[in-house]
């Protein structure tokens, strides 16, 4: 397949501190990637070096091959969707989108008859007369893409958009960004800080943290599979049992906790030695709420806290060994009552554990 | 007691401005309407007639000078807006911090002193024993003395000084509450410089534009000095000719009837200027 955007080393510094540093990166023609981050890791600066409203100090960026560094962002085949989406306040819904098809300098019915069929299909037909204040907060998200999408860009780029939404709208805009995207194979890059948004609607997801990639991955390698502690971290709901390595056999590292007890996970990469430090990372989905169901699992005990009843999403608060465990609590009726203080059992397939060498041994 | 106590306060607080809208502006206005309209035949007799306009339309030297007015009030006007707009737009959008505030002083400093003060202050450079025409002679430019003061270039240049700051207050204002965000929308979709500038920046800053436009046209055209002092005595101004009818030749009559006819020329050209940009005057005015 060949890429839509292929980027080398890419170095950006404000004074001394580089906002990205040494990112290189690959898109696919017509997929959707998408580039996780907390705030201040440098998502929107590459953003802006993609756009072309920021220059790179070292590194090259290709779009379709043609090197781009260069070229002025008005005559890069990109076209950015906003944070705050900046549609213009002083025209209609159908000027701003023909807004880009006038530079092109598209005839006049043509672009009527474009302006009106990429409103089809971001499902507001009709709307162009109106002024953009007069729409509710989804429908100018869509009135946004539909701005960049009529012009047909290799890639679009989208910066948080779905931010300034509130729950539930976001929650149904995310579904159809991801059905947009697939519609028009346009490929897509899209910054946030929301691990759900880049999970749900991403083909190949890139941790960011400190100006550099963490991993790039689909999203479910990602949750299953991190190569990095702040991955396992931050993708996702986590515990983390931090011990001393004691035992090592087949990929399988047993660790030794404060409390006295073993426990064992999978090990995230070769190389780990007996008598490391080291943390073991279990998803909260993963624990199961009874003594040891077969043989080689591994099994805590531990004080309930407090029970956290969320729906679907309820879970016990526990404390093990001095750390606080959080379990999903399951609410088709395998679990019985959980008392506050009680003494439960918790295990797990040590191979859904994954095991990290402590940072700095 | 509570809605009384409400409407009392509501009572004191309009007074004073009932009392300036009816003192200050209605009456003296309805006033020199009605002597605009007086036609004196004798010392103690006097009848109703539309004299003064007629002599307005008759003698050239009346509408030529109001029409000469108005449109270098326009002009001025028109130069002041394309000064103002790029050092707005410097203050507003990359002036940072410090820098910004001071820029503002800056252009506020000049208004510390009197119209007539900073008229003299052009009147020593351009004069022909001023600087300019020493620097001029000095530099090997001009042989002899050089008049720069007394001719309409002169006038414009007082004027647009004197309007500079109230054209600038409502831009940076504009520009300041403009999304920088829209602006790179502009280019990201394909615009130029020129376009983005026409089609987003221009469109965005219009309320900003037409008050300030509005303002700088009224100081313009009422103003007095100015156009008197820098403009000498061939440079004819409208609101000299008033003060030639009601000081020098005390004809209140046709001094009242020239006052009308300034009034209705800045109402209409508000009036104009609202509709031509599709302006409302409660949006420009805030």
């Amino acid at each position: 397949m060949d890429s839509d955007l292929f980027c080398t080393d890419l170095i950006r510094r404000f004074g001394s501190h580089a906002a990205v540093d040494r990112v290189s990166l690959d898109v696919p023609a017509g997929t959707f990637f998408s580039i996780l981050g907390p705030s201040g890791c440098g998502k929107t600066t590459l953003l802006r070096l993609l756009a072309g409203f920021d220059r790179p100090d070292e590194g090259d960026i290709h779009i379709r091959g043609q090197r781009m560094n260069e070229v002025p962002p008005n005559r890069r085949p990109v076209n950015m969707v906003f944070q705050h989406l900046a549609l213009f306040p002083t025209m209609s819904v159908g000027d701003n989108i023909g807004y880009g098809l006038r530079r092109k300098k598209v005839p006049a019915a043509e672009r009527s008859k474009r302006v009106a069929r990429v409103l089809e299909q971001v499902g507001l037909p009709g709307l162009e007369s109106r002024n953009p204040q007069q729409l509710s907060g989804g429908q100018r998200q869509r009135v946004a893409l539909a701005r960049c999408l009529v012009l047909e860009p290799t890639l679009l780029l989208l910066d948080e958009p779905l931010g300034a939404l509130d729950l539930k709208l976001r929650e149904q805009m995310k579904i159809e960004l991801k059905h947009l995207q697939k519609a028009f194979g346009t490929t897509f890059v899209y910054i946030t800080h929301d691990q759900s948004e880049a999970m749900v609607m991403s083909d190949q997801v890139a941790v960011m943290r400190n100006g550099q990639f963490d991993q790039v991955a689909p999203p479910e390698t990602l949750y299953r599979a991190p190569e990095t502690p702040f991955v396992a971290d931050f993708v996702g709901d986590n515990n983390r049992l931090s011990g001393e390595v004691v035992g090592l056999q087949e990929g399988i590292a047993e660790l030794l906790l404060a409390s006295g007890e073993r426990v064992s996970g999978k090990l995230a990469f070769p190389g780990l030695k007996v008598g490391q430090r080291a943390n073991l990372f279990i998803r909260p989905e993963s624990l199961m709420l009874t003594p040891a169901a077969a043989t080689g699992y591994a099994s805590l005990r531990a004080s309930v806290t407090t029970t956290l009843f969320d729906g679907a999403n309820s879970r016990v608060e526990a404390e093990a060994s001095g750390q606080t465990l959080f379990a999903r609590l399951p609410q088709d009726g395998s679990v019985g009552r959980v008392a506050p203080e009680s003494a439960i059992d918790l295990s797990w397939n040590p191979q859904l554990a994954t095991v990290f060498a402590e940072a700095g041994t | 007691m509570n809605a009384s106590a409400s409407r009392l306060s509501l009572c004191l607080l309009i007074t004073p401005f009932a009392l300036w809208i009816l003192l200050l502006v209605l009456l003296p206005h309805l006033q020199m309407l009605r002597v605009s309209f007086q036609v004196r035949e004798s010392w103690d007799t006097i009848s109703w007639g539309v004299q003064q306009y007629q002599n307005f339309f008759s003698e050239s030297y009346y509408w030529r000078t109001f029409l000469r007015t108005g449109l270098m009030s326009l002009f001025t006007t028109f130069l002041t807006l394309i000064i103002a707009f790029p050092i707005a737009w410097y203050i507003a959008k990359l002036a940072r911090g410090r820098a910004k505030g001071l820029l503002f002083f800056a252009c506020l400093i000049p208004f510390w002193a009197s119209e007539l003060v900073r008229t003299y202050g052009w009147m020593i450079l351009l004069r022909e024993s001023g600087l300019f025409s020493t620097w001029l002679q000095y530099l090997g430019f001009a042989d002899g003395p050089v008049e720069m003061l007394y001719n309409d270039v002169a006038v414009i240049i007082g004027l647009v000084y004197n309007g500079l700051l109230f054209m600038l207050v409502p831009l940076v204002t504009t520009l300041e509450g403009m999304d920088d965000n829209l602006v790179e929308a502009g280019y990201d979709l394909g615009g130029n410089h020129f376009t983005v500038l026409r089609e987003v920046v221009v469109p965005w800053a219009m309320p900003g534009v037409v008050s300030g436009s509005i303002v700088v046209f009224m100081l313009t055209l009422g103003s007095y000095l100015t156009p008197i002092l820098m403009g000498g005595k061939d440079s004819a101004w409208f609101t000299g000719q008033i003060f030639t009818q009601f000081i020098t030749r005390f004809n209140w009559e046709q001094g009242a009837a020239l006052g009308v006819l300034l009034l209705v020329l800045s109402s209409v050209m508000v009036w104009l200027g609202l509709r031509l940009t599709g302006q409302s005057l409660r949006k420009v005015m805030g």
